[in-house]
């Protein structure tokens, strides 16, 4: 347990930002015990703090999970609603029908989630707007439990046993105390192994389940945890104003909402923040030509989408970047796997038979066999269009076999999902690169170090030691801080390297790695394989660069128009007459042309 | 029985609206890969278009009602130019969200010039129609279903039997390799708005005297091309007619059978069963998986 020793902790991450939220709580409590008590500004005071609320939720499913979701409104107004009917019709008090309304709310965003199970992009926005538009249906005609049109008043503020909360100042305090908190967590979460898991899912979906993230449940989670704040807004907003009616949840108003988080930076709650005070003010600011103020709110919509896409926050936070990350200097990890120093066994880490995969009429993967030896470098050659990258898509689960069976370390995996055979030690890198283009080269390794059932994935400190440490070995620990954009193709191509090792896998699919990569480069690769092979790690390299293969490889598998034609030790293989006629045609071909 | 032909005619009638505005959403799809969300605006315009020259000017019908379309056609280029062109290279979610402003912008800024009342615009007979049977046959209804049928029949014939068809083909198909080809592929996109456009248009202007002219129009008819669009099977072209078919069917069967109130819910509901249930749509691909 030499690793432990050497991980020494950052930071104790759990009070990350909270001395900042402490204080910010208190300035807004005292804010709001000198604020107007009653009056104009006391409504936009309120409303802008219920909205930022709301707003926050967006900026988790859309700016962290790259979900686009149109019923923000439509999760506000079920927040608000069953504040509204708990207190009013059901004589619930206040504090148990806001809770109640968050649960509710985040089960209808759960559901809605689920829709993108299999749809994305428009699609999903498609039933977002779906949603929103039932639901005002629904509020508007369902009169006998909504009050239908007319809306439903008298909603009362809370009351709690020596704690008088009706007042204007006193609900303020809360209303600000709640956003407080919901910025806070939305922060937070922003840097947890959750939200990192998000950002993959936004950034690459692919990447993200050969990285061990369950897509699916990402997205589902973060539809509920935006429907929870969306309802958390909705409950102070009906006590705010102690009125309530369907139009204030319509559609219109969740386009309001996506544009407060646009406007200010989708990318962060800050930004959420200002975007939001920004247009709940703009009305009052627009006063002059009040008929319009809609249309100059689709206006900035296209002018922010064409000149500001990271929203305000995101010019500031450019401005005045690069505080406040992750100390790194001296947590540098040891990687495990580099400690296990195993000779080559006949123990058979992974296991492929009989494998096909056929695209329509086209036999990809005719029917393969193949079985990598726990501790060597296995290569698998063969001209273009031979099936190598299916093989390796098929084995990490990005593709269903048609016919066949994979085996790790013993457990069939054919039927399980990507992320599924990543948890059971399976690690890939591809031939075009899959980082994740809106976090650093260190959050990407980080991603890969979160691997579940690695030894530190639940471990924040061990996380990032893990992390530093895979940088390191492949020489881009300098880099770990800079946006995973700025670096090289091959460079790029060393992040998910590291991304890989940093998950400690048993098996390691390298998917043409010398793939665009100069001589040099190309050199240098060879080198860092190389400083793996002999680690105990087993790898399965593609690649058509025949020098480097027999440069790394113990064992070479062929293949050609997806069948296998030769596997064995490099030497015979490489000089077999079959594998020579694939690489450079058949003779009598040759003569012909 | 008399009652459920009514229906059908008339729910074909509505459907054919849908049909005509989802084309030219599909087209957008396939050409610039665009999901345009003011594609009901488009239609919106159109009839405001024909309000002010035919109603207001006194322009005739149908020359102010050519005018309208080729106003719609020249607004499509523009429209490409400020919510697509700017932004052709950052993926899908930002020109999504941009045609969403759109929408918004172009609703409300009508709405900001002429007010919330709804406007009525005549059709283009003056005889309302005649029975066939226990059938009334509305003349409107006809001339939307006979225009229908012809924008059909002359798209087919563009795009399969014309050099511009194939070269807009191409582009739909693949943007880089037709223009290696030395496709104008830029110009080709532009057409696709403005066709888009100007289909759009037309669908507003014969929907007008039905539906009234007002704001709310764009957003009603966007949402509705959208779910025929999804129910037909995504960026199909036989899908969105039908999809626009059912949907406007189905709309006004469980409008009469169901519930009036809900009428509008119909189509959603619709849509959201296609989308869990059969993703792919009528007609659609499989969504592939992508590695």
């Amino acid at each position: 347990m030499t690793r432990a020793a050497t991980a020494s902790p950052p930071q104790s991450n759990w009070r990350r930002g909270v001395p900042g939220a402490l204080l910010a709580l208190v300035a807004v409590l005292a804010f709001a015990a000198v604020a107007p008590a009653e009056g104009y500004y006391l409504n936009i005071l309120m409303q802008a703090s219920t909205y930022a609320i709301a707003v926050a939720g967006l900026v988790v499913v859309l700016g962290y999970c790259g979900q686009i979701s149109l019923t923000q409104a439509g999760f506000l107004g079920l927040g608000a609603y069953c504040v509204a009917l708990g207190t009013v019709d059901w004589g619930l008090p206040f504090f148990v029908a806001l809770p109640l309304g968050m649960i509710v709310t985040g089960v209808f965003g759960l559901v809605l989630g689920l829709a993108s199970l299999r749809l994305g992009g428009h699609y999903l926005a498609m039933v977002t707007i779906s949603f929103q538009q039932i639901l005002t249906l629904v509020l508007t005609n369902w009169i006998s439990l909504t009050h239908g049109p007319d809306g439903i008043s008298g909603i009362r503020r809370p009351v709690l046993p020596g704690l008088d909360l009706t007042g204007g100042r006193a609900y303020l305090g809360l209303c600000l105390a709640a956003l407080v908190g919901a910025t806070f967590f939305t922060w937070r979460l922003k840097g947890s192994r959750l939200g990192r898991a998000m950002q993959g899912v936004r950034d690459n979906e692919i990447a993200a389940s050969t990285c061990g993230v369950d897509i699916f449940r990402i997205k589902v989670v973060a539809f509920g945890i935006s429907a929870a704040l969306g309802a958390l807004g909705g409950g102070l907003f009906a006590g705010a104003f102690a009125y309530i009616s369907p139009d204030q949840f319509a559609f219109n108003e969740s386009v309001v909402l996506l544009t407060m988080a646009l406007l200010g930076g989708v990318q962060s709650p800050f930004g959420a923040l200002l975007g939001t005070c920004f247009l709940v003010m703009l009305p009052e600011w627009l006063r002059f030509l009040r008929q319009a103020y809609l249309a100059v709110y689709g206006a900035a919509v296209i002018l922010i989408m064409v000149f500001l896409p990271d929203g305000v926050w995101g010019l500031i936070a450019r401005r005045f970047g690069g505080r406040g990350r992750a100390q790194t200097a001296g947590a540098a990890g040891e990687l495990p796997l580099l400690d296990r120093r195993a000779q080559p066994s006949e123990e058979i880490a992974l296991k492929v038979a009989g494998l096909s995969k056929h695209f329509g009429g086209l036999k990809a993967l005719d029917g393969v066999d193949l079985a990598v030896r726990r501790g060597t470098v296995h290569a698998l050659i063969g001209p273009n269009g031979s099936g190598k990258t299916t093989f390796l898509n098929v084995c990490s689960g990005l593709y269903r076999p048609t016919a066949g069976s994979i085996a790790l370390a013993g457990t069939d995996v054919t039927g399980m999902g990507a992320h599924q055979r990543t948890q059971r030690g399976l690690a890939r890198t591809f031939q075009n690169i899959r980082v994740f283009r809106g976090m650093t080269v260190l959050e990407n390794v980080m991603i890969g170090a979160e691997r579940p059932g690695n030894d530190v994935w639940r471990n924040p400190s061990g996380v990032v030691s893990r992390a530093v440490g895979a940088l390191q070995f492949v020489g881009l620990e300098d880099a770990a801080h800079l946006p995973v954009g700025a670096l090289s193709y091959g460079h790029q191509r060393y992040v998910e390297i590291a991304r890989a090792l940093a998950g400690s896998p048993d098996v390691l699919l390298l998917d043409e790695p010398a793939a665009g990569l100069n001589l040099t480069e190309k050199r240098a690769l060879g080198e860092l394989l190389s400083r793996l092979k002999g680690h105990g790690l087993t790898i399965l390299i593609i690649d058509h660069d025949v020098k480097l293969v027999q440069q790394v490889a113990d064992h070479i598998t062929v293949l050609n128009f997806g069948k296998r034609i030769a596997d064995g030790a490099p030497g015979a293989v490489l000089s077999h007459p079959d594998v020579v006629a694939a690489y450079l045609g058949e003779p009598h071909l040759h003569e012909v042309a | 029985m008399s009652l459920f032909l009514q229906l059908l005619f008339t729910g074909f009638g509505i459907g054919a609206i849908y049909a005509m505005v989802s084309l030219g959403f599909v087209l957008l799809i396939r050409a610039a890969n665009v999901v345009n969300f003011a594609q009901g605006e488009f239609s919106m315009l159109g009839a405001y278009a024909m309000l002010i020259l035919f109603a207001g000017l006194g322009v005739p019908y149908l020359l102010a009602f050519v005018l309208s379309v080729a106003v719609m056609a020249v607004f499509g280029m523009v429209f490409a130019g400020v919510a697509y062109w700017p932004l052709r290279h950052r993926g899908q979610l930002p020109v999504i969200i941009s045609t969403i402003g759109a929408s918004i912008l172009l609703a409300n800024a009508v709405l900001a010039a002429y007010g919330p009342s709804p406007q009525t615009l005549p059709g283009m007979f003056d005889n309302p129609g005649f029975e066939v049977g226990e059938v009334f046959m509305d003349s409107q209804y006809l001339l939307i279903l006979a225009v229908a049928a012809l924008l059909v029949l002359l798209q087919y014939l563009v795009f399969e039997k014309t050099m511009l068809g194939k070269k807009l083909q191409a582009t739909s198909q693949d943007k880089e390799m037709a223009s290696l080809l030395g496709i104008p592929v830029a110009v080709m996109v532009l057409i696709t708005f403005a066709y888009s456009a100007a289909i759009g248009g037309i669908a507003g202007v014969l929907v007008a005297p039905i539906l009234f002219v007002s704001t709310g129009l764009g957003s009603l008819i966007s949402l509705k091309a959208f779910a025929a669009n999804i129910i037909g099977g995504f960026g199909s072209i036989p899908g969105a007619i039908l999809g626009g078919l059912a949907l406007g069917i189905a709309e006004t069967l469980g409008a009469a059978y169901i519930s009036v109130p809900y009428k509008d819910a119909f189509g959603f509901a619709m849509l959201l069963i296609f989308l869990l249930l059969r993703p792919q749509g009528l007609f659609g691909e499989r969504i592939a998986e992508k590695a």
